[in-house]
């Protein structure tokens, strides 16, 4: 029987173990030992036809629950315009390698460019690389890239207002790698700086880590801390959201040496966790610290404008076990999702991306406490899409209310404070029907 | 590989450093050797001034697009001085390398250059690593 | 390809857009965020229509090459077909709008392909257990490397801080040791391109964490001694590290579980037909052995205790979280959809095939190309330069390496491998993939044996090459000196 993805024919086989001298496929393994072969059968079923596949994966999506998103909590449910699943699903952008060979590549590392062109921007730094896997991953390579630029520092600081999970895979990172983390607790919903202040004076600290925006969706005043950080001869790292620097105060204009963080927001899907798209920025006297690839301009031998994977000297493919990380590929095709996005959005777009969200959020946060059952968690403090609430009901119990009705909100996040974010895609009226699901089923008790 | 120049009157190290040495002070750079090995440099990593360098450790690092070597330091000691034309033009190296040193020590042990070699022996050396 | 030297930027016009959004009828606005945390100077995005939009990207697509463009034979990147259906079932709703911390109940569907694929994966390889997390291959190094220590360390041996990587392997081998905070030891490889016993007896000492191997090598050699290997390591303490970069070699007929491997990634852009996206993204699944199954990083996807449903778990034992949700999950479906489209029948042709492939091509070509090691390769073999003898080449023409790779792009294929691995000055590293054809293949061979014979006729054709493309031969050296990262106005 054939098999769609194989091209051979019998006679082809033949005629090529014959250029080859084998009378059988199995003389292709002739030099493994023979108990190493496996020879029995796999626990997989048999083939299936498309038809089967779409059917069986149908009825597999069909045991997920599609819900009306008002979560956050490192995950934005964001609008992503038709332009760019068209775009990215080109075979000439989804079925390439990495541009190593630059003749043939330029689409690619022209479009890495841009991202790294809008990246910076963005953020207010000088340089960008070509992404990182996820947001908390881009924050532990930060925290190692600012333990390399301070060569003998190997202890970071870390804002308890932190993504649980941006802490988590920081201290992993940490841990194996030999940097000591501490964790300076926040305090009424956001960093503590003079307590980061007083863990500086130790003077033993390579980099501090903060959010822009923090798990609780307060928008952390960093007033003063640059300068207190650069005093004591660190770097401050800070962790963002791109899609919020079209409006909020960005990391460049609060004197931060190096951005991180989660660009999932730029209008790329849910996808269940991933895959997702990390950053890293950064100042150019680091560059040559910073992991991953960078896109660099130069000309060609006819003097023509173009691109190439520059600064590679960093990498782990020259530098082997002296790398200033182990990434090889980004999240080429993600970052180019978000290229586009941010082509299509502009700074107008992205600013009424921000309104919208702020607006909705602001709205749901209004209608929620006009129902007096719920307390502010940080009184305010200002947020932007995602805040920070105390439910007077158990918490397990508002979720399967809401769950119920085919909502998702209400996201613990410590405390009994739970969060809702409401993006550009909430309307006023699933606003409205998620405040009056929860109003009809504990009013009453 | 055509004949590396060496000259007359400094030391160098089996990591194709060259010293030249007057009182406690030393100046060091790479030799012809190195940079021809190394191809086109786009970057030299070198320490500040103040940084102490230790015999036998790096003390910094030079770049060409494929590859990437370390600089290891021939004597210990305090650097006084960095080269930073090379910051903008890490070219030199290539174009003269004993005319463009990389940094100056203010050495702490002056005797710590006695294990190095003087031409003739680096001479042999290349020659035998050939 | 043709040559388009535009850059989104440059398309700008004040007062255009490319969004259709909501009208914005709300009354709170950003506006009214206190003064110090509104942003001042402007982020500077493009400002652009939407079929300007388009246009541009479409045109940027023009100037690249991918799977789907033609022949790819780059060597230990495993460039096969990417099935169209996996990318349509990856894009349903019911998977790709799922929120990441949705309660298990509303993500069963999701969380059966997690397990469905780790299953499928524990019977390819003979391993016990798989976590899905990692994002990468890099990735899933660095956290086989972590689950390597966190088992040390979970038996009190503290010492075991070192890891014996071949001389041959890849620098990401070594990188991601040191991230790992491990100290790295050099085997060499014996003349005929093989783990040195010799050589790696002596290192096994008791500060050994374990040794990292790619096997077939990235020769695309079976190290034979394998199993000696294994009970050797095994022996002094250590732990096999299995890094499936060439997995597609033995997929469907050895398995890296029965050669004594305890830890051990895929990559599943490279052997389970994921697209490589240009870089990403991928996906490095870890698999681990029966006896060190519990180490997993967080979070696990398991049947619950007491019912029916799959949950999702922290795991108190592993080396922590390592990913800020379950991996790349659209990635997984992919992969997944690839497994079962193959069956338990097809899969086992996929490794002889690409074997096959390899060989034919490498028989093909071994009078003009210096071939180091002469033997029977897996699914890719590596070329030591043109051989100046046969090919007809004198010394003077002096064609290396990047000239023959430069000159296939003109011939309309990609570029192999090329200068890696180290071991030898003109390495070209060539995988065919089971998913090409004899046509393809001699198409390949005859514009491989054409170039050497241009090589020696008319060099220059070859080191002014490529003649057809939008660029040729980019000044790298400039782009390192004077970096340029990011467009500006005027530049």
């Amino acid at each position: 029987m054939g098999f769609a993805y194989f091209p051979h024919t019998d006679e082809d086989i033949k005629e090529m173990s014959g250029r080859i001298g084998i009378n059988s496929l199995d003389e292709l393994y002739a030099d493994v030992p023979r108990d190493v072969i496996y020879k029995g059968d796999f626990d997989i079923p048999d083939g299936m036809s498309e038809m089967d596949i779409r059917r069986k994966f149908g009825e597999m999506a069909g045991r997920n629950t599609g819900l009306t998103i008002f979560a956050g909590g490192g995950a934005c449910d964001h609008y992503s315009p038709a332009v760019i699943s068209s775009i990215i699903s080109r075979s000439e952008f989804l079925t390439s390698y990495t541009p190593y060979q630059a003749e043939v590549s330029q689409g690619t590392l022209r479009y890495i460019f841009e991202f790294q062109t809008m990246m910076a921007g963005l953020t207010g730094m000088d340089c960008a690389n070509a992404s990182m896997y996820d947001g908390p991953t881009s924050a532990a390579e930060a925290v190692m890239m600012s333990a390399a630029c301070s060569k003998k520092k190997k202890r970071v600081l870390l804002s308890g207002t932190l993504l649980p999970q941006v802490l988590d895979v920081v201290r992993t990172y940490a841990r194996f790698h030999g940097i000591e983390t501490s964790e300076v607790p926040g305090n009424g919903g956001v960093s503590d700086l003079p307590a980061i202040g007083r863990e500086l004076q130790g003077g033993d600290v390579a980099g501090v880590l903060v959010p822009g925006i923090n798990r609780f969706g307060i928008i952390e005043d960093m007033e003063g801390l640059a300068e207190k950080v650069h005093e004591a001869k660190a770097l401050l790292i800070m962790y963002s959201d791109p899609s919020s620097l079209s409006v909020i105060r960005c990391p460049g204009e609060w004197g931060a040496d190096i951005v991180c963080g989660e660009a999932q927001t730029l209008g790329i899907p849910l996808n269940f966790g991933g895959p997702y798209l990390g950053f890293i920025c950064c100042r150019k006297e680091y560059v040559r610290k910073m992991p991953g690839r960078i896109v660099g301009e130069t000309v060609d031998a006819d003097g023509k404008r173009c691109y190439v994977l520059t600064l590679q000297a960093r990498e782990q493919h020259i530098r082997r076990e002296k790398a200033t990380s182990n990434i090889c590929s980004n999240q080429s095709l993600m970052a180019l999702h978000a290229t586009v996005y941010l082509s299509l959005m502009g700074n107008s777009g992205l600013k009424r991306v921000n309104e919208l969200s702020y607006g909705g959020a602001h709205y749901l946060h209004a209608r929620l406490m006009e129902t007096g059952l719920f307390a502010d968690a940080f009184p305010g403090r200002p947020f932007l899409k995602e805040f920070a609430v105390v439910p007077r009901m158990p918490v397990r119990e508002l979720q399967d209310v809401l769950l119920k009705n085919g909502y998702f909100g209400a996201l613990p996040c410590g405390e009994g404070i739970v969060s809702f974010c409401v993006t550009e895609k909430r309307s006023r009226s699933e606003i409205d029907g998620l405040v009056s699901v929860i109003d009809n089923s504990f009013r009453q008790r | 590989m055509t004949m590396s120049k060496i000259i007359e009157g400094l030391l160098y190290s089996e990591s194709h450093e060259w010293v030249k040495v007057d009182g406690d002070a030393a100046t060091i750079g790479i030799t012809d050797f190195a940079q021809k090995s190394m191809g086109n440099i786009v970057y030299v990593d070198m320490p500040e001034e103040d940084d102490e360098v230790s015999c036998g450790e790096e003390f910094g690092a030079i770049e060409s697009v494929k590859a990437a070597s370390d600089l290891y330091s021939p004597v210990s000691g305090t650097v006084t001085d960095r080269n930073g034309d090379l910051d903008d033009e890490p070219g030199l190296l290539n174009r003269d390398p004993y005319s463009n040193w990389i940094i100056k020590v203010k050495m702490d042990d002056p005797s710590e250059v006695g294990t190095l070699m003087d031409a003739a022996a680096y001479e042999a050396f290349l020659a035998a690593q050939a | 390809m043709r040559y388009y030297d535009k850059l989104i930027f440059e398309l700008s016009r004040e007062g255009r857009q490319g969004w259709s959004l909501p009208e914005n009828r709300w009354e709170e606005r950003p506006d009214e965020l206190p003064e110090g945390l509104k942003r001042k100077n402007s982020p500077g995005l493009p400002q652009v229509s939407e079929p300007d939009v388009v246009r541009h990207y479409v045109n940027l697509s023009d100037m690249n090459f991918g799977v789907d463009t033609g022949f790819y034979p780059l060597g230990s990147c495993t460039m096969k077909y990417n099935p169209k259906i996996n990318e349509e079932i990856a894009s349903i709703p019911g998977f790709a709008c799922l929120h990441p911390l949705q309660p298990a109940e509303t993500v069963q569907g999701a969380m059966e392909i997690y397990t469905g694929l780790a299953g499928c994966l524990c019977s390819l390889t003979g391993m016990s257990a798989f976590t899905l997390n990692p994002f990468a291959g890099a990735h899933g190094e660095l956290t086989g490397l972590m689950i390597m220590r966190q088992y040390h360390i979970s038996r009190g041996d503290m010492k075991r801080t070192k890891v014996i990587v071949p001389d041959s392997a890849h620098g990401t081998n070594p990188a991601s040791a040191a991230v790992c905070g491990l100290q790295v030891v050099e085997v060499k490889s014996t003349p005929e391109g093989l783990i040195d016993m010799e050589d790696l007896k002596p290192l096994l000492d008791d500060t050994v964490a374990g040794i990292m191997m790619t096997n077939p090598n990235t020769l695309g050699l079976f190290e034979r001694e394998i199993k000696e290997i294994a009970s050797s390591v095994h022996a002094a303490g250590g732990l096999l590290y299995y890094d499936g970069a060439n997995m597609n070699a033995l997929l469907g007929k050895v398995r890296p579980g029965d050669m004594g491997f305890d830890i051990m990634h895929l990559n599943l852009h490279k052997t389970f037909s994921t697209p490589h996206g240009g870089g990403g993204p991928g996906a490095g699944p870890v698999g681990v052995a029966a006896h060190i199954a519990g180490l997993l990083p967080s979070p696990v996807v398991r049947k619950a205790e007491d019912s029916d449903m799959y949950e999702m778990a922290e795991n108190p034992d592993g080396p922590g979280r390592i990913s800020g949700f379950a991996g790349n999950f659209g990635v997984l479906v992919k992969a997944y959809v690839y497994i079962l489209t193959l069956g338990k029948e097809n899969v086992k042709n996929v490794g002889p095939y690409s074997v096959l492939a390899a060989n034919y091509v490498k028989e093909s070509l071994k009078d003009m190309y210096r071939l180091p090691v002469n033997s029977l390769c897996k699914h890719e073999f590596v070329f030591d330069g043109l051989d100046m003898d046969n090919a007809g080449t004198d010394e003077s023409a002096g064609c290396t390496t990047l000239d023959v790779a430069k000159r296939l792009l003109d011939y309309g294929f990609h570029a192999p491998t090329i200068y890696f691995p180290l071991l030898f000055h003109q390495s070209i590293m060539i995988e065919p993939t089971e998913t090409e054809s004899k046509e393809t293949l001699d198409a390949f061979i005859q514009a491989m044996r054409a170039i050497a014979r241009e090589a020696a006729t008319q060099p220059d054709l070859l080191k002014s090459a490529p003649h057809n493309t939008p660029v040729r031969r980019p000044d790298e050296t400039l782009a390192a000196t004077r970096p340029v990262l990011s467009w500006h106005p005027g530049l």
